[in-house]
């Protein structure tokens, strides 16, 4: 057996990948749909704490950026591990999958928090004055005026970090999520070839490949119009 | 005559610095009053003082009847009626003109999407840029921008307009137009305060010019009186000087 062979062999070996297939395709709709809930309450409740923030109230403020401060502080691996094997002792037993979107999404929901808020900041005081002086009240100036604006803004940062996150998806393979990698590594196991591998690989590429392409995208598109 | 704009004992405070130390302004119906001075003289803070985009540290300010810094009075009701145009023009980059022009219609007067759509086209028509309802910001010029900000304000049928330098950031070709389009507005008899230097503009057009500095009003009378015999030295050192250029 040639080196290429025995290369072939160990990392694409039709048979264990045939065999294994449907697996990693379970595994691939497990990640989406934890990759789905992250992005969408990550996001959703990062945009509603800036929102707050906006109000200006002080103590809610100081706990927001406490808040927002050690969760990207923390690393995610770190905070599942802290939900899955912690709040069991004030008996709450989140399964693995919900422990893993629990905690990235709060990982998002802190940094997506401060991109938007950098988005509504830097929109200038010249637009809320002008939108005030002509009656509309601060949450409407917020809606109609400063959030369109601000989106825009923070689209393509948003974008990377909401990839970045997103990836942590294969952490959840410490708390036995059945996901790409989680699966991946118990065909492995069975199989003794690591052929699997080679197919979650292939399946993360395929999901986060393009949403890679479309970020770049997306922030050259962006950075022509400012 | 009924006063549109009463202003008695205004103060500002910016922290330790003493912006407004007890001006009093009026402003009668149909008048126009032009606000000068040297910069940081308070002239921009009095008029944001106003509509109460800048709070005063103490004062009474009453708009068409009502009190402005009562706090029973319902602000954002009380500013539909004072339009405010500003230096840097502040259109809203994201919407055209017409959406510029109709969002208080809509959010704040109420009106309908087509109702609000007639009463914009016809303020952009009174500003004369029917022709670019549709366009953005970024899309006109800063003579047109202003015309649009303009436009924005009297689309709420204000009882009075404020201008704070509204054509300072003006290329000097376009002054023209935006001047053509106040000088307009005056003869419709609308009410306008207007902190500006285009003297031209102020010799034919105020009823009354005040000059202020250092927080307040040194001297005010008719153009005339102000620009070619001023009583008090430091108007007369001001208006020396920019009539040099």
């Amino acid at each position: 057996m040639s080196n290429w062979d025995r290369f072939v062999e160990t990392f694409f070996n039709a048979r264990v990948m045939a065999k294994y297939a449907p697996d990693i395709a379970y595994g691939t709709l497990v990640t989406i749909e934890l990759a789905a809930l992250i992005i969408v309450t990550g996001i959703a409740c990062g945009l509603a704490l800036a929102l707050l923030r906006s109000f200006g109230i002080r103590p809610l403020n100081l706990l927001i950026i406490f808040v927002v401060d050690l969760f990207r502080a923390l690393p995610p691996l770190v905070i599942i591990v802290f939900i899955y094997f912690g709040l069991p002792a004030v008996e709450i037993a989140p399964s693995g999958f919900v422990s893993t979107w629990l905690a990235l999404a709060l990982v998002l929901t802190a940094f997506s928090e401060e991109i938007f808020w950098a988005g509504i900041t830097s929109i200038p005081k010249g637009q809320w004055e002008a939108a005030r002086s002509t009656g509309l009240s601060y949450g409407q100036t917020l809606l109609n005026v400063v959030l369109p604006q601000a989106l825009r803004l923070t689209i393509p940062p948003l974008t990377n970090r909401t990839i970045a996150i997103t990836k942590g998806t294969a952490l959840g393979t410490v708390v036995a999520v059945s996901e790409i990698l989680g699966m991946a590594s118990s065909a492995v196991s069975n199989s003794y070839n690591p052929s699997p591998l080679t197919m979650g690989a292939a399946a993360y590429l395929i999901l986060f490949f393009p949403m890679v392409v479309f970020g770049r995208w997306l922030e050259t598109k962006m950075q022509w119009k400012h | 005559m009924r006063l549109v704009v009463e202003a008695r004992g205004i103060h500002k405070h910016f922290g330790a610095l003493h912006v407004l130390k007890g001006v009093d302004l009026v402003l009668a119906e149909r008048e126009l009053v032009f606000v000068i001075g040297p910069s940081g003289s308070g002239k921009s803070t009095l008029l944001r003082c106003l509509n109460r985009l800048e709070e005063p540290s103490s004062g009474t300010v009453i708009v068409d009847g009502v009190d402005m810094l009562d706090k029973r009075t319902d602000l954002n009701r009380a500013r539909q009626r004072i339009g405010m145009v500003f230096q840097s023009f502040n259109l809203y980059p994201h919407m055209s003109a017409l959406g510029n022009v109709t969002l208080a219609l809509r959010k704040v007067a109420g009106r309908s999407r087509d109702e609000a759509d007639r009463l914009g086209r016809a303020a952009l028509e009174r500003v004369g840029l029917a022709d670019r309802a549709g366009h953005t910001p970024g899309q006109l010029s800063g003579g047109q921008q202003q015309r649009v900000a303009i436009a924005r304000a009297i689309a709420l049928e204000p009882r009075v307009m404020l201008f704070d330098e509204p054509t300072s950031a003006l290329d000097p070709e376009l002054v023209g137009s935006v001047l053509g389009v106040m000088r307009d507005l005056r003869e419709s008899g609308m009410a306008m305060i207007v902190v500006s230097h285009e003297m031209g503009f102020a010799r034919n057009a105020a009823d009354r010019v005040v000059f202020m500095d250092q927080g307040a009003i040194v001297e005010e009378g008719p153009p005339a009186a102000i620009f070619e015999t001023p009583v008090q030295e430091r108007t007369r050192a001001f208006i020396g000087q920019i009539q040099r250029h």
